[in-house]
């Protein structure tokens, strides 16, 4: 089976959790007999340009070539095709932010480093010249989709989140194969209750369209379901796999402080609710004062959040990393003895699957999908400040707690594999084709 | 003589309030109760009520035919007091026909036998004086929580002063043996052992309803052929049953309720089984062998182990931290911290607290208020935390008993004079 695939970049220029997902399945699904013709928007400037090649008539530059896995487990046999076009395309932003960043990019560097810095990426090239407008741009890749549907052969389209939906609306209507839609994350999740319309349409157009439509959780389900009127024998959820630590140089991370390190690492904007971790953090902090409070990342509530910890008077054991990036994430996991994720909405939320790997209690919202999942963890309502506050104290102070976690969770985290989500998609594949 | 034994346990536990880190030290309450009270309002609608008018009538009926006995632990007793009392009179008034046994166990239902023979000694007693206050008989027959075993609890008991136990008739122990004979304890044989049979028992329990069975549906004619197969020389069936079988693990809809009316009837017509409470039987019938269980059993689960309560990491640091201070209790007088001590024990703080449910999804007939062990955890040590600290500061027995008589004058002095300076303050502040 070949499966034409919309997805987003792979390593080295993985920025997020879209990335990560895309990858992991990608790989696992390699291994499961399918054949991947991968297509990435390309948004940076240091990529080979020898393998390019140009097609389509409106002369889009796209470059052709094969993706070979590192790991032993992938025959080079495997044939992923791997290809990129040239698009501004951005994923984790909203329009309005997405505005900003390409108009206002020569008036507020200040910004741009703000927004870019939580991409995991410096090396981010602006100059792609097509045009300044998000909505314009997924147009204009839809349009490159329906070239590109036409050039190579496959059996089936799989699209990942909104951006790349209409890309495969096209190229169903010039192939009339099956469309499956993956939802890694909706318009509700990111904005909270300020949707933006042309986003929404796009992302019911893109879910009415697919013959099916995967979601990574069923928190995700139900929004798919309730907000935009999917029926649900088309819905099915799969949830994500984690990979292994991937240390660029191996080595142990020693910590050097006898106190207690409580960690909060990820976007800060609205949908990670960073701002109840400060709130219990004042909780705990009354009672107990060898503990130390990280927020690691950066976003648009940054320094509110700054201006918070200093008005609650925890700022002495409250610390701002800014953005994290490679081993500093795993060096940050490492040596934290908590993992808070506190988020409003998490479509699924790896996280917390990641600092799991490095034998790290988490405390997650209920409002998150990976809390469906996993049985070793303390599950809190996102705004319940008490709670998360008392799950806090609770594993900074008694031992138990600590060796219980310490003998479950890292091999709860070790069977939540890849392989099983790639073998259920394919499932999901010969279904849909069965009944086209 | 063959006897037939019907063993009803009734346990209720005080469930624990939300209790957070930050009311440590301020806050002293503990119990959740609005869980508690509207539990027992509805355990008592279900289930005790009924169940107790159906067994007097039985009684009745029956004339001297028809017996039982009950287990009914200190924490259900006082929260039927506190919240129920008619489920206490319907109680008084089966015991007043003189064909209801009520057998003794530690007052809060807890684990304490494992822990400290002084303690458990003083718990069985305070449960042994409270039977006696409410119903007028002392226990003469001893039932541990979840039927908990082993020769050397047997030891205790003995020298506690009763004269059988009824024991978890589990395989492991049994071996080729069956549970349908008296034996005796293998440290000192004055020690009489009845035995559950658990088959018999979580059929009705258990399975009752159960349609994928393949004996359902289960009728006291099909028990009585059962019974009627029992070689000749098995002469005691011990069916020990949650007294919530009727009316909650097994619903009224069920038809549990018509089937116990049946049972006795039919059992007294149709076999040649007694029926018989457990004194009498430990009276009447004579110990086949000797019945050696050298570790500690229970009823739970299929390891009939104690890991459903003392199986992981955060319950055993549950249970050191409560019973660390056990030295220091004892020398306490405050009858609040008490009154906390017993309910603290109960054996559910420390089941709440199991991971064994994540592998078989937990045994439907148990509550648990808490979605993960990690919460149970973190909100009984808050509690334990609270409570250690409130012992520390208690005034000690000790203390006050090493004084002089003179330090005694001085200190009665020095607090009448306090008392009376309140007692004119507050005649001034009601003016």
């Amino acid at each position: 089976m070949k499966v034409l695939m919309f997805g987003w970049e792979f390593p080295p220029h993985i920025s997020g959790g879209l990335g990560t997902a895309c990858y992991g399945l990608t790989r696992a699904m390699a291994q499961q007999d399918l054949e991947i013709i991968f297509i990435v928007p390309r948004t940076w400037g240091d990529e080979e340009t020898e393998l390019m090649d140009v097609v389509g008539a409106n002369h889009v530059p796209v470059s052709v070539r094969k993706y070979i896995f590192n790991e032993e487990a992938v025959s080079s046999e495997t044939n992923i095709q791997y290809v990129e076009i040239d698009s501004n395309i951005i994923p984790y932003v909203t329009t309005e932010e997405y505005y900003n960043i390409i108009n206002k990019r020569s008036s507020s560097s200040k910004q741009l480093q703000k927004y870019y810095q939580t991409e995991q990426s410096d090396t981010i090239d602006f100059e792609g010249g097509y045009g300044t407008n998000l909505i314009k741009e997924v147009a204009d890749y839809a349009y490159v989709a329906r070239e590109i549907a036409q050039k190579f052969e496959f059996d089936i389209i799989h699209s990942h989140d909104w951006l790349t939906y209409d890309a495969g609306i096209a190229a169903k209507e010039v192939s009339k194969k099956p469309l499956v839609i993956h939802v890694h994350a909706t318009e509700f999740d990111r904005s909270g209750m300020h949707v933006n319309q042309v986003v929404y349409d796009i992302e019911r157009r893109g879910m009415h369209g697919a013959d099916a439509v995967i979601t990574v959780s069923n928190l995700t389900r139900s929004t798919v379901i309730k907000h935009y009127g999917i029926d649900e024998s088309k819905i099915t959820t799969v949830y994500n796999g984690v990979d292994n630590v991937q240390l660029s140089t191996p080595r142990e991370f020693v910590k050097n402080t006898d106190d207690k390190i409580v960690t909060f690492l990820g976007r800060i904007t609205f949908q990670k609710g960073p701002e109840y971790f400060i709130e219990a953090a004042a909780k705990v902090l009354q009672r107990k004062k060898n503990v130390k409070f990280v927020m690691a990342g950066s976003g648009d509530m940054l320094e509110k959040m700054m201006w918070r910890a200093s008005e609650l008077g925890i700022s002495e054991n409250f610390y701002f990393t800014g953005f994290l990036r490679g081993d500093d994430v795993i060096h940050m996991l490492s040596i934290s003895d908590v993992y808070v994720m506190p988020s409003v909405s998490e479509p699924f939320g790896i996280s917390p699957l990641e600092a799991m790997r490095s034998n790290v209690p988490v405390i997650i919202s209920k409002q998150s999908g990976v809390s469906e999942i996993l049985k070793h963890a303390i599950k809190i309502d996102f705004w319940d400040v008490d709670s998360m506050a008392d799950a806090i104290y609770g594993i900074v102070s008694y031992q138990g707690l600590d060796s219980m976690f310490k003998t479950f969770v890292k091999s709860e985290v070790d069977s939540i594999k890849w392989d099983s989500a790639a073998i259920k998609v394919k499932q999901i594949y010969q279904e849909t084709l069965s009944k086209a | 003589m063959r006897h037939i034994c019907l063993h009803f346990q009734i346990h209720q536990p005080f469930m624990l309030r939300t209790y957070r880190f930050f009311d440590i030290g301020l806050d002293h309450y503990y119990y959740d109760d609005f869980s508690n009270k509207s539990n027992i309002f509805q355990v008592a609608k279900d289930s005790y009520i009924p169940m107790n008018k159906l067994l007097l009538e039985t009684i009745k009926k029956q004339k001297n035919k028809f017996k039982v006995s009950f287990s009914i632990s200190g924490s259900a007793l006082e929260q039927f007091e506190l919240y129920t009392p008619e489920v206490i009179e319907s109680f008084q008034e089966l015991a007043q026909t003189g064909k209801v046994e009520f057998t003794a166990q530690p007052y809060s239902h807890s684990l304490v036998s494992i822990k400290s023979e002084e303690e458990f000694t003083k718990q069985v007693q305070r449960h042994s004086d409270k039977i006696q206050e409410l119903f007028g008989t002392k226990p003469s027959v001893f039932h541990n929580t979840h039927f908990i075993y082993s020769n050397y609890i047997g030891e205790l008991i003995l020298n506690m002063g009763y004269k059988g136990v009824i024991a978890e008739g589990a395989k492991h122990i049994l071996g080729w043996k069956s549970p349908n004979f008296m034996y005796c304890n293998a440290n000192n044989p004055k020690l009489k052992i009845l035995l559950r049979n658990y088959k018999l028992s979580d059929d009705i329990a258990l399975r009752f309803s159960q349609k994928t069975w393949d004996q359902w549906p289960l009728t006291s004619k099909k028990i009585t052929e059962w019974i009627n197969q029992f070689p000749k020389d098995e002469e005691i069936i011990n069916l020990c049953m949650d007294y919530e079988t009727f009316g909650v693990y097994q619903t009224k809809s069920s038809g549990i309720f018509d089937f116990m009316k049946d049972l006795p009837k039919t059992i007294i017509a149709d076999t040649d089984f007694s029926f018989s409470t457990p004194s009498d039987i430990i009276k009447k019938a004579q110990p086949v062998s000797v019945l050696s269980v050298p570790n500690n059993t229970s009823n739970a689960d299929e390891e009939r182990d104690l890991s459903a309560w003392l199986g992981n990491n955060l319950q055993l640091e549950a249970f050191n931290a409560l019973y660390k201070n056990i030295e220091l209790i004892h020398t306490v007088s405050d009858s609040e911290i008490i009154q906390d001590w017993y309910r603290l024990q109960s054996s559910d703080n420390f089941y709440n607290m199991s991971t064994k449910f994540f592998a078989d999804g937990g045994s439907p007939l148990k509550r648990n208020p808490y979605s993960t062990p990690y919460e149970a955890f973190i909100n009984f040590m808050n509690i334990v935390g609270d409570f250690n600290e409130r012992v520390k500061k208690a005034p000690k027995i000790i203390e006050e008993a090493q004084l002089s008589p003179q330090e005694i004058n001085e200190a009665i002095a020095k607090h009448t004079a306090a008392l009376e300076q309140l007692v004119e303050l507050k005649k001034k502040k009601k003016k």
